[in-house]
């Protein structure tokens, strides 16, 4: 128990060890323990980050997807008026169609009965204008009896 | 275990005797070194204390610069994880205790908390495994445990000693040193006829605080040494119990686990907060 050289021996020893760590051991370690706390806050900061980033994006895209859903309803709203007023178009447009074509085919027999009356009135006066001269024998004045022959015509 | 070393039948007194005995080596009177032969002689030297105290700091210091040359800031492995939890753990009680900036208190804690609690670890190792191998190798006497030896402590706390003594100069000067031990706890006065008294007072300061001052380095060894050196003590003991000594052995070890960490802890938190008030101003 006596107090000797080894006292000496030891804080040599001591602080030899203490500047070892000193010099080469404490900086690298804590070094690297402070980087990597910088690394992690960084990380958890780079999370939050993304993490509002993605809130972000999902609202938007939602609202997107509103929008879009929103737009395509009117498009499909529309398209059905569209559709409607092309068919009721359509429907009108067959009607006048019809109509016109219906009376333009009613003017034309119109017009063909009115002829063949004509005609069928010439040739029946012309018949009698024949017959009568037959019947008389001779000749008549066509011209000056014909408001007779015309008269005769509308009778018929 | 009464008899080891071919030695032949022991008593309990040779016994405990043989295991507080260190190895020896010292220079006698005819400037030879001789081996074991050495009460009273201060040129001796505890070559077991010696050997196990630089070996165990070895250790420390192979184990930690191989954690530090690997460190990285990426994922730690597991035996670096574990080097910076317990640098990380001195680095908070440094910074708790001492607010100024140092390159040195914190590595030296590192350093004093892991060699002590390898030096106090030694204790947990039955005590007669190493004795007995080195008595087969022709060793007599092999004490295993260095914080046992109060050469080793009082080694360590005098270095600390000097530490806080340069480190008081080196922040406050020789005259603030100076000052530190005279001025205090009584401040002397400066004027009248009190003048008259100033010198008694500053002797009296001055003999207060070197006691404080050397208390320090004591104090520090002695609680450490005690600690040990009665924890082992215990150890040798039991050992003497035969075989009833293994749910004891076991017992006493597991209490000493706390012993052989607290201990570690408060020779290192002692040494932080000495050197944090040798460099700060109060």
């Amino acid at each position: 128990m006596d107090i000797n050289l080894t006292l000496i021996g030891q804080s040599i020893a001591m602080l030899v060890f203490v500047w070892f760590c000193m010099k080469f051991i404490w900086p690298p370690i804590l070094g690297a323990i402070e980087e990597r706390q910088e690394q992690i806050t960084e990380g958890l900061a780079a999370a939050d980050r993304g993490q509002k980033k993605l809130e972000q994006a999902t609202a938007e895209a939602e609202g997107i997807i509103v929008d879009a859903r929103k737009q395509a309803t009117g498009i499909l709203d529309q398209a059905h008026s569209f559709a409607n007023e092309i068919v009721s178009e359509g429907k009108s447009d067959g009607v006048k169609e019809r109509d016109r074509q219906l009376a333009a085919a009613k003017a034309d027999i119109e017009q063909e009965a009115n002829r063949a009356r004509e005609e069928l009135r010439g040739e029946v006066s012309a018949i009698a204008i024949a017959s009568a001269e037959k019947i008389l024998q001779r000749e008549i004045d066509a011209k000056q009896h014909e408001d007779i022959l015309s008269k005769l015509a509308a009778e018929l | 275990m009464v008899s080891e070393g071919g030695h032949g039948p022991q008593t309990s007194g040779e016994y405990i005797q043989h295991h507080l005995q260190n190895l020896q080596v010292c220079k006698d009177e005819a400037g030879e070194w001789v081996w074991n032969h050495c009460a009273g002689n201060p040129m001796t030297v505890n070559v077991d204390s010696m050997f196990w105290s630089i070996l165990l700091g070895l250790v420390f210091v192979v184990w930690f610069r191989s954690a530090a040359k690997k460190s990285s800031a990426d994922k730690p492995g597991r035996l670096q994880a574990l080097v910076e939890i317990i640098v990380d753990f001195i680095d908070g009680c440094v910074k708790d205790t001492f607010h100024g900036k140092s390159r040195l208190i914190a590595p030296l804690g590192l350093t004093i908390f892991v060699w002590v609690f390898l030096m106090n670890l030694m204790d947990l190792i039955p005590v007669d495994w190493i004795p007995l191998i080195a008595g087969a190798a022709g060793i007599p006497y092999m004490k295993v445990v260095p914080t046992t030896d109060v050469n080793i402590t009082f080694g360590m706390s005098i270095a600390v000693f000097f530490l806080i003594i340069f480190y008081t100069i080196k922040n406050k000067g020789i005259l603030g040193f100076v000052a530190e031990l005279t001025l205090h706890p009584i401040a002397p006065p400066t004027k009248g006829l009190g003048l008259i008294a100033a010198p008694l007072i500053i002797a009296f300061n001055f003999i207060l605080e070197i006691v404080a001052l050397i208390a320090k380095p004591v104090s520090l060894s002695l609680r450490l040494f005690g600690n040990m050196f009665a924890g082992e003590l215990i150890f040798i003991l039991i050992a003497l119990l035969g075989i009833y000594q293994l749910p004891l052995h076991f017992g006493w070890a597991v209490f000493h686990v706390l012993i052989v960490t607290l201990q570690a802890f408060i020779f290192m938190m002692l040494t932080i907060v000495y050197l944090s008030l040798a460099s700060e101003s109060h």
